[in-house]
């Protein structure tokens, strides 16, 4: 049986944030021709090739930007970060590791290529929400961390 | 250069989404893929949402051969399921299920200036080129 924390359910601001999301993935696909896979974006700056890294640069100054946008209008949503720092090293490493692997992420394979009807995305999609329902079960009930 | 600001203003729509719609909080996130605990399903209309706009963006770029900017069309051509994919992706979920950041919000939480996110998203750039480097070994092996 599933309890809902109907305390912290936002389902209006999921849902347009999640249009705004879809609607970066559409103007990208549509004005540039290329998915937005926030991993394969970024990846591609480590084997730089001529002609391929300005547009990678913009893609993340905008994204890495959008906080400061956001603090123009409102203050942020609260970002609270439980993962101890070693926790994150080793999160962060099979994070890059594993997109790089898989070729995406959320955005790549769960947003893009679940939009695409693509097969393959959605055995990617299933595999990471697998691994991360079944980690966070591990360390919150089974370990108790 | 009109690449390079499209491919911006795409980047800072997609930072405003995430932030919007409560992903960019690892918190949030942490609170979608614990099931057994008090769970909150916001998660799935972000997903949901997105992909609402992404199903017809998509419908309209498969049959396009160039971008309305007149760049040609990339879209992915694989269509193989092998283990890469699903070690790949399953390393990535255990990952954001320790952390409760994938990629984007990792970036994002960085540019709001969260310590822990620079500490984040710096391994995964290291995790980035440990596979670039394991890639080229591989490939010269």
């Amino acid at each position: 049986m599933i309890d809902i924390a109907w305390s912290e359910f936002t389902p209006w601001t999921a849902l347009a944030g999640g249009i705004l999301i879809g609607l970066a993935a559409a103007s990208f696909v549509l004005l540039n021709g290329r998915i937005a896979g926030i991993s394969g974006i970024l990846g591609g700056l480590l084997t730089p090739s001529s002609g391929d890294i300005g547009w990678r640069i913009a893609f993340m100054a905008g994204l890495i930007g959008a906080p400061l946008l956001w603090l123009l209008a409102a203050d942020l949503p609260a970002i609270n970060v439980e993962a101890s720092y070693p926790a994150l090293i080793v999160a962060g490493l099979l994070v890059g590791i594993g997109t790089r692997y898989g070729s995406g992420c959320t955005s790549g394979h769960g947003v893009c290529g679940l939009s695409r009807l693509s097969p393959r995305s959605l055995v990617a999609t299933l595999s990471f929400m697998a691994a991360g329902f079944v980690t966070v079960f591990l360390i919150r009930h089974a370990l108790g961390v | 250069m009109k690449f390079s600001i499209a491919a911006f203003l795409s980047g800072l729509i997609f930072g405003l989404g995430l932030i919007l719609s409560g992903m960019a909080n690892p918190e949030k996130v942490l609170g979608f893929l614990d099931l057994a605990g008090l769970w909150d399903p916001s998660l799935a209309f972000v997903m949901g949402g997105a992909i609402l706009v992404g199903l017809v963006a998509f419908t309209i770029a498969r049959k396009r051969t160039l971008s309305f900017l007149g760049f040609s069309m990339k879209l992915p051509a694989s269509t193989h399921i092998d283990s890469r994919l699903v070690v790949g992706s399953l390393m990535f979920g255990i990952g954001w299920g320790i952390a409760g950041f994938c990629p984007g919000p990792g970036l994002v939480a960085l540019g709001a200036g969260e310590l822990k996110a620079a500490v984040f998203v710096s391994s995964m750039v290291a995790g980035m080129a440990v596979y670039e480097w394991i890639e080229r070994k591989r490939s010269r092996a």
